[in-house]
């Protein structure tokens, strides 16, 4: 155990690469099914969104758990969010339309779902952007504002998802809910922390 | 989870391109069964078509179309009654029972009554069609289906003049059908509708076969629509019930969302689903890199179909 947590970076690192090599063996061996394009924007679409959960989490586990260090999983798990978010998007240019920019301009200007797609890329690029240290610094207070915003993203993604179906709504719902679940300890926290400086502040001031 | 689905993919794949590599042998393996007794082999005999992979082609059938190959056809289909999902309901769609059938035609027609799928075939000369299919998913493959005019049909059941539209409804069988037992998304059971001319136009077939062989039950087994210039959904799969009517039927998807599935569903690349372009389509067995298909109005069928639509506003009357 003690092993695993010592090696727990390098093993972050594999972890973010297995979905993508996964892939590419399943591309290699042609095992994507009747409509293998449609699939990789589905799997690059879906790890992204789970990255993006796990990125939402860290915050979270950390104050449970009062283990410190943790801001660099949240960036690592962050990058890796952005990393299949560009691989989809870099699906959908190239080997999906293979730069026809008159249909692509078409299919998103008809394309409602696409433009929540957009916003949530839009955001998780300014996000990535902003990701290294000397960034945070320059950016002080407004990096934690401007990070706020991957709530957002992640709300804006999952309605990419759900506005795309005829109407099973199943999985795009189970996300949102991990979404809410995750921003409800957030707010609960805050809340808390709330009550807690306004118990203190009577006591101070008397 | 994921896991899972990956093995399920995995082992399809693999089983479908041996199918597809063995086709003819297949072919020939089930040519003998039915022969041997099973119950579309009267039809077969009384058809003189003992060999269903050398049928005539359809004067309307594109020769120019290369055909998707058969696996990605038969794992790639939606059927909702069985699951939302198209690995699934291939799966499920195994528990069909599609033994005995029979079709209720009724309604505006001087001979209503309930007729065997058999004895249907009996009167019938079947044709292989090679279609292009269009998805309202934005999807298209090339289907060489096997079937006959439902116009020939509906000729030997007389139609009164005061026919002018045609419902299709599906089969309701909801211990096979999961989606229906628990009532699930549509109501069921799946109806269709179809304008007289429509209905009565060569191009419109009813299909029993695919590839030179029976229908997969998932492809819509044993008894269904195409209609090669509308979206896929009109083309219903497992009619059990036919009826003449007066009125317009009220149409499973068009009553779901009104505003996004319309009751003429023709293809048509200027109108766009409320949340989804239509303007082109992804080939099924086409490769990485591989533009998508612009898609074409009618389908394609534009040729042989536009007169249909001449005085309508295909934007209104999506």
């Amino acid at each position: 155990m003690t092993y695993l947590i010592s090696r727990l970076w390098t093993l972050s690192i594999v972890g973010c690469l297995i979905p993508f090599l996964w892939l590419i063996v399943d591309i290699t061996f042609d095992n994507l099914g009747s409509n293998p394009i449609q699939e990789l924007h589905i799997r690059l679409g879906d790890w992204s969104l789970r990255f993006l959960w796990i990125t939402l989490a860290i915050t979270p586990i950390q104050t449970i758990t009062k283990w410190r260090g943790m801001t660099d999983y949240r960036q690592l798990f962050g990058l890796c969010a952005f990393f299949y978010a560009t691989l989809h998007v870099l699906g959908y240019l190239v080997v999906d339309h293979y730069f026809q920019w008159r249909i692509i301009g078409i299919d998103i200007l008809e394309s409602s779902y696409i433009w929540f797609g957009i916003i949530a890329y839009f955001i998780t690029l300014l996000l990535a952007l902003s990701s290294p240290k000397w960034a945070k610094k320059r950016l002080g207070k407004t990096w934690k504002k401007l990070h706020r915003f991957i709530y957002i993203a992640a709300c804006a993604a999952i309605m990419h998802y759900f506005w795309q179906l005829k109407g099973n709504l199943a999985d795009p719902l189970f996300y949102l809910l991990v979404i809410f679940i995750l921003l409800g300890f957030r707010g609960l926290v805050w809340l808390k922390d709330r009550q807690l400086a306004q118990l203190m502040l009577p006591k101070s001031t008397k | 989870m994921i896991i899972k689905t990956t093995k399920e993919l995995v082992a399809s794949e693999i089983t479908d391109i041996s199918v597809f590599k063995r086709r003819r042998q297949i072919i020939k393996a089930a040519l003998a069964a039915m022969v041997a007794g099973e119950f579309i082999a009267p039809a077969i005999a009384a058809n003189n078509n003992s060999n269903w992979a050398n049928l005539p082609k359809s004067n309307y059938a594109d020769k120019s179309l290369t055909p998707t190959p058969a696996g990605l056809i038969k794992n790639y289909t939606n059927y909702y009654e069985f699951a939302f999902n198209k690995q699934d309901s291939t799966d499920l769609a195994k528990n069909l029972r599609t033994d005995a059938w029979s079709v209720e035609i009724t309604g505006e027609v001087e001979k209503p009554g309930h007729y065997y799928l058999e004895d249907i075939l009996s009167q019938q000369s079947l044709q292989e069609y090679i279609y292009r299919f269009r998805c309202v998913e934005a999807w298209s493959m090339v289907v060489p289906w096997i079937g006959f005019p439902l116009a020939d049909l509906l000729k030997s059941v007389q139609p009164l003049s005061t026919a002018r539209f045609v419902k299709f409804t599906s089969v309701y069988q909801p211990d096979t059908m999961p989606k229906q037992a628990s009532n699930q998304m549509l109501e069921w059971p799946y109806v269709e509708g179809l304008r007289i001319d429509e209905a009565m136009h060569p191009l419109t077939i009813l299909a029993v076969g695919l590839y030179g062989d029976i229908l997969p039950n998932q492809n819509g087994a044993p008894l269904r629509l195409i209609v090669p210039w509308k979206y896929g959904f009109k083309s219903i799969k497992a009619i059990v019930k036919i009826e003449l009517l007066k009125r317009p039927p009220i149409t499973s998807w068009n009553s779901f969302a009104p505003n996004e599935y319309g009751f003429y569903a023709n293809v048509n690349p200027d109108v766009a689903h409320p949340r989804w372009s239509q303007n082109s389509e992804r080939q099924l067995g086409s490769t990485f890199f591989t533009p998508r298909r612009q898609t074409e109005l009618f389908n394609g069928y534009g040729e042989q179909v536009a007169s249909l639509y001449s005085e309508m506003n295909l934007r209104h009357f999506f």
